[in-house]
């Protein structure tokens, strides 16, 4: 589709000129949000390849619930940004359908509480065709938006389903963290011919994180499958995805004063699940600590545990692996109480704490 | 042409019938805004100023278009589709040898050498008659109650026994229950058990074929009444209306789902009077009449392609159970079940169409029915002794590469079966 309207052609020059602008900076990293990240990677796989179109409620003229489409209706149009009617069964539906017949859709949720009601879409359609078609029908697909707690928004609007989709076989989940997850892991995504789910967080579209050149480079993409070790360190593994990969962080910077220096593996990938960066990082550090937003009953940090349980991993460690994960309860609207019922940094300091003095109490035990 | 004159009469009889509604509902004395209409976005239409509501009885019945009566006789001569010999006596064979079919694999079911088995009758003519009309390269969503489409289309008798035994032969691997038919060079798109999943991705699929340059193909998505109350039912019909889809959607209304009678599913004017409410193309009609089934999907076709969705909702009756986990008699009567095997017999009008037109007789029939029945029976006898798939077959297509887990487990399970090969039964299953 053409350009619509001059100040998308004036838009479009300017991205390419500070893109050209960064480039002629070789050494320089320039912070980018993570909005701008994903929007990024759509419209540079949109521009590679036509097959690939998004479809969900908003993400044409309004430039998506959360503008992560922005520009994208205007410079892609009709045929390939395309405003739903209010149905999540509906449109997932459309998507599969589509992915059926060839095209590689970007399914927007705007957000994945949403997406429990296109769940059968997801589970027994895009996950299962390829095995039942005997191999025949691949379902090129990525359904995206955000995931897990924002603020202030309750039960029904602050979940992680992280542990949920990567429950079944058929699908691949990814949590991206930062920009430069977001921008190289849906790239993957995009390309991959198998059904990604893919799990955004609305707190981080408005951070900034620093982007090297290769990674603003429109051949910029993440293996999918591969964990990153955010921060190097011998005493404690801290395991973690997402929003929860913040909260790590801040341990372990605040850890690292108190002379504790712990390695934190972004997982960027939930399934498949990169094991054996976890497990060459227990052997150096002997202790574990998962970090999550979900709920703990079979959460990403069980899954983990019992990998561990079933793996000679278990062998090198020197305490108990403890869980920090999102309180048993649906998500309280009172702000103090939230604040509670996600995993804080104290959390995991105090975890961690324990973990190391080999202080496993029974009370703090969940 | 004589079709595009039946169908004119109808449409014009459907004007008449609109017109006769809506002036019962304006009094031109009372319009207050003149002649124009209002101009809201959500709807543009008349004011009135006498306040009623609308109800089921507010429209008359949208009317079920036929082509033969029970004794296979043509009504309205202009009416009859100008087919050739060889389609009509495609189409007939196709309803014998699935009636044949039904019964020998219903049978096989019942003495537990197959897990499942759903059955055809009194569906047949919709099957035929829509399949005759379409296209090879047309896209088949169907729901799993549509096996005539199939053979028509050209999936083999045994093609279909492997399936329901799920042999090494079985195009799908072994890897879906019995009648989850799937091809993807017959464009038919493999079958998804929960109920009308197939409805919005087959507009999907709709919407990927308008937007490929000169599009000439269409998708048809059977569907069952009952299917019609869930949720993508819905969006579906939506869906295919905003996005101007080249789909058929085909309702096939038997009156039953499982149990639940179409006065339970419900209410108002069926399936079909949602499809002008929702904008779509919409045409009711006689489901046991393969010809009248033939005439509407050929027109249907022909609008679908033009970017206009269709839907189209095929009367029937479910003559047999809803599956092999039912008996239909614990919730109808024998005698309701009998009008429509004798007189609204879907394979007794065309054959009696036929013979009319002296193209069948009871000899060809006889000859017929004892061929299909001794190649179903041997097929299945021969489906029965083949081997499973490659036991290894359960790790592949899971992804399109497949994982590091999933390899170090079908390692691991091929290193056990190495070691204890004698207490697993392998000679039933393929080697590589």
């Amino acid at each position: 589709m053409a350009l619509k309207s001059p100040p998308v052609l004036f838009g479009l020059l300017a991205r390419i000129s500070r893109r050209t602008f960064s480039t002629s900076n070789a050494l320089a990293s320039k912070p980018v949000t993570v909005r701008d990240a994903l929007n990024q990677a759509i419209d540079e796989e949109m521009e590679r390849d036509d097959k690939v179109f998004v479809l969900g409620e908003e993400v044409a003229q309004y430039d998506g619930a959360y503008k992560v489409t922005r520009g994208l209706w205007k410079k892609y149009g009709d045929r390939r940004v395309i405003d739903t009617p209010i149905t999540e069964i509906g449109f997932a539906g459309i998507a599969v359908g589509a992915a059926f017949a060839g095209l590689k859709p970007i399914c927007e949720f705007m957000t994945f509480n949403f997406s429990m009601q296109a769940i059968d879409h997801i589970i027994n359609s895009a996950a299962k065709t390829f095995y039942m078609s005997a191999g025949g029908v691949p379902v090129p697909i990525v359904f995206r938006g955000p995931n897990g707690a924002a603020a202030g928004v309750a039960a029904q609007h602050s979940q992680c389903f992280g542990a949920w989709y990567s429950h079944c076989p058929g699908l691949k989940v990814i949590m991206p963290y930062s920009s430069e997850d977001a921008k190289g892991l849906l790239k993957a995504a995009i390309r991959d011919p198998d059904p990604v789910v893919f799990l955004e967080d609305e707190i981080l579209y408005g951070l900034q994180f620093p982007m090297s050149d290769e990674a603003l480079s429109s051949d910029f993409v993440l293996p999918i499958g591969k964990a990153k070790i955010e921060r190097e360190g011998s005493h404690i593994t801290l395991v973690c995805a997402g929003k929860a990969t913040d909260t790590a962080l801040q341990a372990a910077n605040e850890l690292a004063g108190k002379g504790i220096e712990c390695e934190v593996i972004n997982l960027r990938t939930i399934r498949p699940l990169d094991f054996d960066t976890i497990a060459r990082s227990i052997a150096k550090t002997h202790h574990l600590i998962t970090v999550e937003q979900g709920w703990p009953q079979s959460g990403i940090g069980a899954e983990i545990c019992a990998r561990v349980m079933e793996s000679s991993a278990f062998f090198e460690l020197d305490a108990p692996v403890w869980r920090v994960t999102g309180a048993d309860v649906p998500m309280p609207y009172a702000r103090s109480l939230e604040t509670l019922a996600l995993p804080r940094p104290p959390d995991v300091v105090a975890a961690a704490t324990s973990v190391l003095a080999n202080k496993i109490a029974n009370e703090a035990a969940i | 042409m004589a079709l595009r004159s039946g169908l004119s009469l109808l449409r014009y009889i459907s004007l008449r019938t609109s017109s006769r509604v809506l002036s019962t509902h304006i009094n031109p004395e009372i319009n207050q805004n003149g002649e124009k209409t209002a101009e809201f976005p959500g709807a543009k239409a008349p004011y009135v100023t006498e306040m009623k509501f609308l109800n089921e009885n507010s429209y008359e019945s949208i009317p079920i278009y036929r082509v033969l009566d029970n004794n296979g006789d043509v009504i309205l001569a202009n009416e009859e589709p100008t087919l050739d010999k060889e389609t009509l006596l495609n189409m007939y064979k196709s309803m014998v040898q699935l009636n044949q079919m039904d019964k020998i694999l219903y049978e096989s079911q019942r003495q537990g050498r197959i897990s499942f088995y759903m059955t055809n009758y009194g569906e047949e003519g919709m099957h035929v008659g829509s399949a005759a009309a379409l296209s090879p390269q047309d896209l088949i969503f169907a729901q799993y109650r549509e096996v005539g489409v199939l053979l028509y289309r050209g999936m083999t008798i045994t093609e279909l026994i492997n399936q329901c035994y799920g042999n090494h032969e079985d195009p799908g691997k072994g890897r879906h229950m019995p009648v989850h038919y799937g091809s993807k060079q017959l464009n038919v798109v493999t079958i998804s058990s929960p109920l009308a999943t197939q409805m919005p991705q087959a507009v999907g699929a709709a919407y990927a074929f308008k937007r490929t340059p000169d599009n000439d193909r269409c998708v048809i998505c059977y569907f069952g009444e009952g299917a019609a109350s869930e949720g993508d039912a819905f969006a579906a019909f939506n869906f295919a209306a905003t996005l101007d889809c080249p789909v058929i959607l085909f309702c096939r209304n038997n009156g039953y789902a499982i149990s639940t009678p179409s006065s339970e599913q419900y209410r108002g004017d069926g399936i079909a009077a949602r499809g002008p409410s929702m904008g779509l193309h919409t045409i009711r009609v006689d489901g046991t009449d393969a010809l009248a089934v033939y005439n509407a999907v050929a027109r249907a076709r022909e609008l679908a392609v033009k970017n206009k969705p269709v839907l189209i909702e095929a009367m029937s009756y479910r003559v047999g159970h809803h599956s092999t986990s039912d008996d239909s008699t614990a919730y109808r009567s024998l005698e309701e079940i009998q009008k429509w095997t004798s007189d609204e017999n879907p394979v007794q009008k065309l054959r009696l169409y036929l013979e009319r037109k002296g193209l069948w007789n009871e000899e060809s029939e006889k000859s017929l029915i004892k061929e299909s029945r001794d190649f179903v029976v041997r097929t299945m006898q021969d489906a029965e002794k083949k081997k499973k798939p490659h036991w290894k077959e359960m790790f592949e297509d899971v992804y399109y590469d497949m994982p590091l887990k999933l390899q170090k487990q079908m390692h691991e399970m091929e290193d056990h079966l190495r070691k204890y090969e004698e207490h697993y039964p392998m000679e039933n299953y393929e080697k590589e």
